[in-house]
């Protein structure tokens, strides 16, 4: 049993608070809380940065120790490198999510590579639902996400991009 | 051996925070707006590991004056920042900025490639963190020489024009100073002869695939290291350091 499922209550109580630049991914699914320690009232917090310059994670920090503090605990929240962050840890709820939000989820490492390269077309459309998509800037609005739209229905949208 | 990691690390910071500067001064002046989001974010990539390093710089530190990363980053003078004068060459057309940071990213991924071995637990860290980053930064910027290089009559011209003029200052980066060879024996960095050859291999390869010449040059600008830089350093850091220096200790 890893010290998630083990303070599975105060993993509940995270499940609240979300990435301020896509509300509708908890941190929890988005699995950047990665050990959390219990003495007593005290909570110790560790969270590791999706990318290393991602502007979200002191806000995070705060709403973590807001959160469980309002809820009665002394939260300490700690950031932790090791190991570094992959996309592999966004939970099959995070992925579902960020589809309905119109953010098209982590592939492979190739999915983006194969769109520049003329490979084969993987990345789903979030408006139509369509393959027929093309990558327009492997750089988008957030350090975490690339741009694409679709061929078809023309709709812009973003991918969130593979990071192993 | 305390005071070798903590020049280490200012040594490793340095680059990632002065080309870092140089890419923020493109913000909104991109040629087009995917590639202006782009640099910026390539640049927010570089100052998130600059602040690893920094952070740990002052934690190594430990001193009476309680260094912090802040300190490190905006209250330094010029001699004492370690970044080589590629990255403090200033913003020019596209193709100058493509050409920075080609150099800089293809050496960057080998020796994060290094890094991620490093006896150094913490630099172990932020080298396996920053490695998946920059192999997109190499990514984008060898796209971009290989379609200007071999594009254009004229987008081959400014391409070879600015691996040109740029290209003296490559040898500075995987030439050894004390520092790396201390950090060498110490295990914790890499051997830079080794690094050299792979990086002109690299730089040679990826040069052609973009119909472009490899410079015939051997006579490398170097000085950065040791803390003598170029007279465009200062105009950095006076931009850099106005908050600090204006306002001592203002946190926001």
């Amino acid at each position: 049993m890893n010290s998630l499922e083990k303070n599975s209550d105060i993993a509940e109580l995270l499940v609240q608070v979300s990435d301020p630049e896509i509300p509708v991914l908890s941190i929890m699914d988005m699995g950047v809380v990665r050990e959390i320690e219990r003495d007593g009232q005290a909570v110790l917090v560790k969270i590791t940065p999706t990318y290393s310059g991602c502007p979200a994670m002191d806000t995070i920090a705060t709403d973590i120790k807001i959160t469980l503090d309002r809820a009665g605990y002394s939260t300490t929240v700690k950031q932790i490198l090791a190991p570094a962050w992959t996309t592999d840890w966004i939970t099959e709820r995070g992925r579902k999510h960020l589809e309905e939000y119109g953010i098209a989820p982590p592939l492979d490492a190739s999915a983006d590579k194969s769109v520049l390269l003329d490979g084969a077309r993987i990345v789903k459309c979030t408006n139509c639902g369509s393959t027929n998509t093309k990558m327009v800037s492997q750089f988008g609005s957030t350090a975490c996400k690339a741009l694409f739209q679709c061929n078809d229905c023309l709709e812009p949208f973003d991918y969130f991009k593979c990071l192993k | 051996m305390k005071e070798s990691l903590y020049q280490y690390l200012l040594l490793l910071g340095d680059n990632a925070m002065i080309l870092g500067h140089r890419l923020s001064e493109l913000c909104g002046h991109g040629p087009s707006l995917e590639t202006d989001i782009a640099l910026t974010n390539i640049s927010l990539d570089l100052f998130g590991q600059v602040r690893n390093y920094f952070q740990y710089a002052a934690e190594v530190k430990d001193d009476q004056e309680k260094t912090t990363e802040d300190k490190i980053a905006f209250l330094r003078y010029p001699h004492e920042y370690r970044n080589v004068l590629l990255v403090e060459q200033p913003n020019k057309d596209f193709a100058f900025v493509i050409a920075r940071q080609f150099f800089f990213d293809a050496y960057h991924l080998l020796l994060l490639k290094e890094l991620c071995k490093s006896k150094d637990e913490q630099i172990n860290a932020i080298a396996n963190k920053s490695i998946k980053e920059v192999k997109y930064h190499l990514r984008f910027s060898s796209e971009w020489l290989k379609r200007l290089g071999d594009g254009t009559a004229e987008s081959h011209d400014k391409m070879q024009a600015a691996v040109n003029y740029l290209y003296p200052y490559v040898g500075e980066l995987p030439s050894e100073s004390p520092i790396e060879k201390e950090m060498k024996e110490a295990g914790i960095g890499p051997d830079l002869g080794v690094l050299r050859t792979a990086y002109f291999a690299q730089i040679k390869s990826t040069l052609a695939e973009a119909t472009l010449e490899t410079p015939q040059f051997f006579g490398f600008h170097s000085g950065g290291k040791k803390g003598v830089h170029s007279e465009h350093h200062g105009f950095i850091l006076s931009n850099l350091q106005y908050m600090q220096r204006t306002y001592p200790e203002m946190e926001w």
